[in-house]
Order: C-alpha cells, then sequence, then structure tokens
C-alpha cells in the first residue's frame, strides 16, 4: 500500500475546523520608473480571515477585482503569501513536521484544486488517462496501479474509461473536460478541493449536470468544498456558508440562509438585487448600484464599499468597519451593523 | 434635447418589418468537413422591438447575427433572403454594405477590448464613425461623440473623450462601444452577448441603459445570449435556437412562464434559480448533434424526454403555431402552420 492509497485520517476531530486562514495579505507591487521602483501597489488579498469547517461547502462570491481568485491560490499555495497563516486540521501548513507541522508536499496532496479552463489545465499531449494518474504517480504509486485508479475515476465522474481513457483533451467537450479535471483532483484522495469557476464556462444543462456530479461526489468520498464563483444563484444553490468579498477583504460571511435571506452590508444586498429576474413581469427600472468596482491599486480608505454606497457617511471614510457579529456566524464588516459604530443608521450599543 | 435623440424617424417601419429572414442557411465547407451552422431560420423583427436569441454554444445564433451583417468569413455559404429595412443584403456590393454596416445597422461585442481600437482614443472612434457616414466636420462630429459619451451615462465624458480603451474599466469600455455603435443613430443594433464578460452589478446597469436607449431611439435590437435570466430583463420576444434551427419563438413572458417545445423546458429545469437548493437539479443528457449533417428531422429529438416514433419521421418538423404569435417546432405541440 503506498502513501497515495491510505486515506488522510481525520487527526484533529469533527469540531476542529478543516482549514483554519487568518489574516490573509497578499499584495502586488506595480514597478515602473527608471530604476524599477515600487510605484503602487495592488491589495489583492488584504487581511482575509475565515475557516472551512469538515463536510461543508464554502461559497466565496465577489466582482472581478475582489481577490477570490488569489485567495484560492493562496490557500492552494500556488504563490506564497506575504502574512498570514493556514491551520489544516489543526496543523500549521509548510511548517516543520517535528514541531506539529504540515510540509507542503502533504498539504498538497490533501488539498486539489479545479480551474475555470477547462482545456488550459490539462496536458494536450497526454491521454486523459494519464493525466488522471500522473499525480499518484508522483507520490509514488505503481503505474498499473495508478491506471486502475483512474479509469475508476473516471467513471465516477461519469465518463465510461472504455471509450474515454485513451482520448486527448481536444476531443472532449467542455463538460467532459471539466469531468475530467474533477477526476484529476480526485486522484490523490484529498479532503478539501477548491472549485474555482469549475462551472462559469460551461453551458447551461452541463452546468446542472457538473452541479450535480460535484454534489454526488462530496457525499460519496467525504469531501469539502470551497466554491468561487460570480454566478451568486448557483453558489447558493451548492453552499452551506457563502463568504461575499470587496476589492480583498471579506464584506460578510455568513451561514446561506442568513446571506441570501438576511443580507446585512449593503454591498451584499446589493449583489443580490443585481441578479435578472427570471420573470419578465418584474423587470427593475433602476440599477442597484452605479459605476465600477474601484481599482484595487488604491482603494479607497475606511470601508472599501463607502464610494459605490448608498448609505455612506463620514465615518465609513474615518474609520474601517469591524467585523460585527449578528448571531449564528453571521458577520457582516458595515458601521451599519456595529452597535455604537457612530453611523447614523448604526443600532444603539447594547446597555 | 440631444441631436442624437432628436432627429426624425423614417415611418414606413409600420408596414415592413426592420429584418426578414426566410429559410436561412449557413455552410461551413473546408477541405475536410462542411459544418452546417444555420439549418432554415426564419425571423422576423418589427421597427422598435427587442428580440433575444436564446441558446447554447453550437446552436447556431451567433451566426445567424453575423450574416444579416455578412459578417462570415468568405468560405461561409450562405443561402436564403435577408431584408435589413427593405433592402436586400444578401445582393449588397462591397461598396453598398460599407454604407449599411454602421449606419442602418451596427453591432456590439461580448469583448470591447478587442472591438475598439487600441491606439485611437474613444472620442476620435465615435467621431471617425460619424465622419464617415455623415460627411459631418471634425469639429461638429467631436462635438457629436462628447453628446453620445453624456448619452450612454459615460461620468466625466468630456475627460473621457482622450481617454484610450485600455485606460477605462470594464463597464465603461462597454458603454464606450455602444456609444460608437449608436453614433449613426442604426435603425437596427445587433448585440452579441454584451454583458457576459461584466460583473453582475454593471451587468444590470448595461442591460437597463440599452433597454433605455432603446426605447428612447426606437430602435429594433437583436440581443444573442445564452443567459435566459438577461433574456428575461430585455427581450419583447425570445427565439430559441437549437442546432442551427428556431425551435420555439414567442413573447418573453409566456415562453418564459411555459415553454411549448422540450427543449427550451430543459433549458428552464437546468437553470439554478433561487430556491432551488437541495433538490436535484434537471439535466438535458447527452450533447448536442454534430452539425457535419444538415438535422433533416427533429435535432433534439435523441435528448429528448419525450421522444415517440414520429419525431424521426417528420421532416423540419414543421413550424406550429398554438396560439397567435407564438410557434414551435415540436410534433406534439398542436396548431396550424
Amino acid at each position: 500500500m503506498s502513501i497515495a492509497h491510505t486515506p488522510s485520517a481525520d487527526r484533529g476531530g469533527p469540531a476542529q475546523p478543516l482549514l483554519l486562514v487568518q489574516d490573509l495579505k497578499k499584495h502586488f507591487p506595480i514597478r515602473g520608473g527608471l530604476f524599477g521602483a515600487t510605484v503602487a501597489t495592488v491589495r489583492a488579498v488584504d487581511g482575509v480571515s475565515f475557516s472551512v469547517l469538515k463536510g461543508e461547502t464554502l461559497g466565496i462570491v465577489g466582482e472581478s477585482g475582489c481577490g477570490k481568485s488569489t485567495t484560492a491560490r493562496l490557500v492552494m499555495r500556488l504563490m506564497d503569501p506575504d502574512s498570514g497563516s493556514l491551520i489544516f486540521d489543526g496543523e500549521g501548513v509548510g511548517q516543520n513536521a517535528q514541531t506539529g507541522g504540515l510540509p507542503l508536499k502533504e498539504y498538497r496532496r490533501q488539498v486539489q484544486m479545479v480551474f475555470q479552463d477547462s482545456y488550459a489545465s490539462l496536458n494536450p499531449r497526454l491521454p486523459i488517462e494519464d493525466s488522471i494518474a500522473f499525480a499518484p504517480k508522483v507520490h509514488g504509486v505503481r503505474d498499473a496501479e495508478a491506471r486502475g485508479r483512474a479509469r475508476e475515476l473516471l467513471a465516477a465522474v461519469g465518463l465510461a474509461p472504455a471509450s474515454f481513457a485513451r482520448r486527448y483533451p481536444h476531443e472532449l467537450s467542455g463538460g467532459q473536460r471539466q469531468r475530467v479535471n474533477i477526476a484529476r483532483a480526485l486522484a490523490l484522495q484529498p479532503r478539501l478541493v477548491l472549485l474555482d469557476e469549475p462551472v462559469s464556462a460551461l453551458d447551461k444543462s452541463v452546468e446542472a449536470q457538473v452541479l450535480n456530479l460535484l454534489v454526488d461526489l462530496k457525499e460519496k468520498f467525504g469531501l469539502t468544498y470551497i466554491f468561487i464563483s460570480h454566478d451568486l444563484n448557483v453558489v447558493q444553490y451548492i453552499s452551506d456558508r457563502v463568504m461575499v468579498m470587496y476589492l480583498g477583504e471579506v464584506a460578510e460571511m455568513g451561514p446561506v440562509d442568513a446571506i441570501y435571506d438576511r443580507p446585512a452590508h449593503p454591498y451584499t444586498q446589493a449583489l443580490l438585487a443585481s441578479r435578472p429576474a427570471m420573470d419578465p413581469g418584474k423587470r427593475r427600472e433602476e440599477p442597484p448600484l452605479t459605476g465600477d468596482p474601484p481599482n484595487p491599486i488604491n482603494p479607497p480608505s475606511g470601508c472599501r464599499f463607502r464610494t459605490r454606497c448608498p448609505h455612506a457617511e463620514p465615518i465609513c471614510a474615518e474609520r474601517k468597519p469591524a467585523a460585527a457579529e449578528l448571531g449564528g456566524g453571521h458577520l457582516a464588516a458595515c458601521h451599519m451593523a456595529l452597535p455604537g459604530s457612530g453611523h447614523s443608521q448604526a443600532g444603539r450599543l447594547a446597555a | 434635447m440631444s441631436e442624437v435623440l432628436d432627429r426624425p424617424m423614417t415611418e414606413k417601419a409600420a408596414t415592413v418589418p426592420l429584418v426578414r429572414m426566410r429559410d436561412v442557411n449557413v455552410r461551413f465547407a473546408t477541405r475536410d468537413r462542411t459544418v452546417h451552422a444555420v439549418n432554415g431560420v426564419d425571423l422576423d423583427l418589427a421597427a422598435g422591438e427587442v428580440l433575444c436569441i436564446l441558446g447554447e454554444s453550437g446552436s447556431g445564433k451567433s451566426v445567424t447575427m453575423r450574416a444579416l451583417m455578412r459578417l462570415l468569413p468568405k468560405f461561409a455559404r450562405v443561402t436564403g433572403s435577408i431584408e435589413v429595412a427593405g433592402r436586400d443584403v444578401v445582393a449588397m456590393g462591397e461598396g453598398a454594405l460599407q454604407d449599411f454596416r454602421g449606419g442602418d445597422v451596427a453591432m456590439i461585442f461580448q469583448e470591447p477590448m478587442t472591438a475598439l481600437d487600441p491606439v485611437f482614443t474613444i472620442g476620435r472612434q465615435i467621431a471617425e464613425t460619424v465622419q464617415r457616414h455623415e460627411g459631418l466636420s471634425r469639429a461638429a462630429a467631436d462635438a457629436r461623440a462628447l453628446e453620445l459619451l453624456e448619452l450612454v451615462q459615460i461620468p466625466s465624458a468630456k475627460r473621457r473623450l482622450a481617454a484610450y480603451p485600455h485606460e477605462l474599466s470594464g463597464g465603461l469600455r462597454q458603454r464606450a462601444m455602444i456609444a460608437v455603435a449608436l453614433a449613426c443613430r442604426p435603425k437596427l443594433l445587433l448585440a452579441d452577448e454584451p454583458t457576459t464578460a461584466l460583473d453582475a452589478t454593471v451587468q444590470i446597469q448595461v442591460l437597463l441603459l440599452l433597454r433605455r436607449l432603446q426605447e428612447q431611439m426606437g430602435m429594433g435590437v437583436i440581443f444573442v445570449t445564452h443567459d435566459l435570466g438577461v433574456a428575461g430583463e430585455i427581450a419583447d420576444r425570445v427565439a430559441v435556437m437549437y442546432a442551427g434551427k428556431v425551435v420555439e419563438e414567442g413573447p418573453v413572458q409566456a415562453l418564459m412562464r411555459g415553454p411549448l417545445h422540450p427543449y427550451p423546458r430543459g433549458l428552464l429545469g437546468a437553470t439554478v434559480q433561487p430556491g432551488m437548493r437541495g433538490k436535484r437539479l434537471t439535466t438535458i443528457p447527452g450533447a448536442p448533434p454534430s452539425l457535419d449533417l444538415a438535422p433533416t428531422t427533429c435535432p433534439f429529438a435523441p435528448r429528448c424526454p419525450e421522444v415517440e416514433p414520429a419525431c424521426t419521421v417528420e421532416v423540419g418538423p414543421r413550424p406550429r403555431r398554438p396560439v397567435p404569435g407564438r410557434m414551435a417546432r415540436c410534433v406534439h405541440v398542436a396548431g396550424g402552420a
């Protein structure tokens, strides 16, 4: 039995979050001028903290430039954060194993990712069976065993191995390729799968097939998902908890029903109101928000949403709002949700 | 008010439809294979009407629209009749086409960064169109450009005239492209997924802007989209395409509440909507047919949950019109042709 065939045991117990992300930061310098001095900084991810519980699906929504994909790449450690820490099932990621840490190679075996572009993420010169078997072989599984496992996974994602295993990526449709990517992500028997816009490039009828498949696989293999999307309806469908990001920060986070039924942050409210109505009888006359999301190079002071917020007051420019706890794990980073913040619409301080 | 909005419309629209396509077929023939992209499309558009062509990738929706403007590559074989504002588009020569495009008909695309010229300012690109088609002086064209930027609600329009496309955000760039398209007040605007690449809060702004401009200017609009929600926000009528055929057509409200054809019914069921959490999504099994051969019988039959022997017999299938204004090509739908 090789290392890649042992499913990783639960170490911290059910109450220990599978992943704990603390104060994650990633700034990209923009260099210019004669000597390549740093002229500006893109604050792509600026102090993001969240947890992912075992067996749940955490949805991350936000518009382009909000940092959701950078967050995924930092969690996957495809890039190194400037600061912040990752705790995976109680163990510090990338720290020395002798001091209770989890080496990166071992972490990456337990965390896998599926990307939006199903074609770019597969090697065009490898039959799909070999693509799926590649990572287990790197982790020390024998060739025949890895192939057998790849064929099992192809069957699990609904592609008959007899007719698909030897095909190349260009011989498949977009939906089929995305199934291959999902199978490949599962080849190392990970515990956490990061799905970065996995259905955004697919047609609606295929999107539904892939979403059903993701729900089935989660149950079958006992997986935990981080599901990133800009499609609010899809996130609502698949998530247990939702995190809304805006310009590199968390605007609101909470159980899916709380976010969709009682959004507390004006940005979440606007985002939800921007969904096209499926009923032509209920068309909007006015857009909920004006303008585009600002550039993350020089984000506004205080609350980053204040430049587009209909409720902005001087306090919003002066102070960054702290996350207000609204009960049941529902957090909103807005002065209006924080009693005693100084905003005229904030509740009174509870005595 | 502004000059763009005040110019009188030519008032023959009431009798002649703005767009009339009959039995339009498009084949792409290369040495290796022939693809039958559009197979017998009939479409009508009245002046001042918004028609959404809804379909998935490969359904022929974009090809149909490009055929309308004769934008297809040379190896495309287009047959059938296409008339826009009473003029025969198929018979037009190169010179007539250049007047036609940008004058009578304008088009906006999904990706403004590739549709706008990166080396000219926004203002110049709008003014150039006006000078070419209306022969205005440079100063008058520049004034029109400013007016158009204000019309599409670009903030600080005067300053933005001198901006290059890369200096604008995605939403502003899309508005600038709309301004270029509207420069000569077209009778017909073709929109190919213009909001698909935009963020949710920006998409709704652009949709509402397009709807308002369409009403103010009395344009006919053909809007290609794969998104039912977008069609619900903007369309008067919807034509659903599958395998190069229009399988159902009707007023947006009726079609979205109760599609007649199994394909749009399946599409509606497969679209994730609020309140479906925990329920299994209905899917359409299989994949669209390869279009190496033109479909003769119902192209959806291999995937259809309601398929019966008659489906693989009737050629077409012929269009049924159970109520005025609605059409479906399905043997299960009652009603005369």
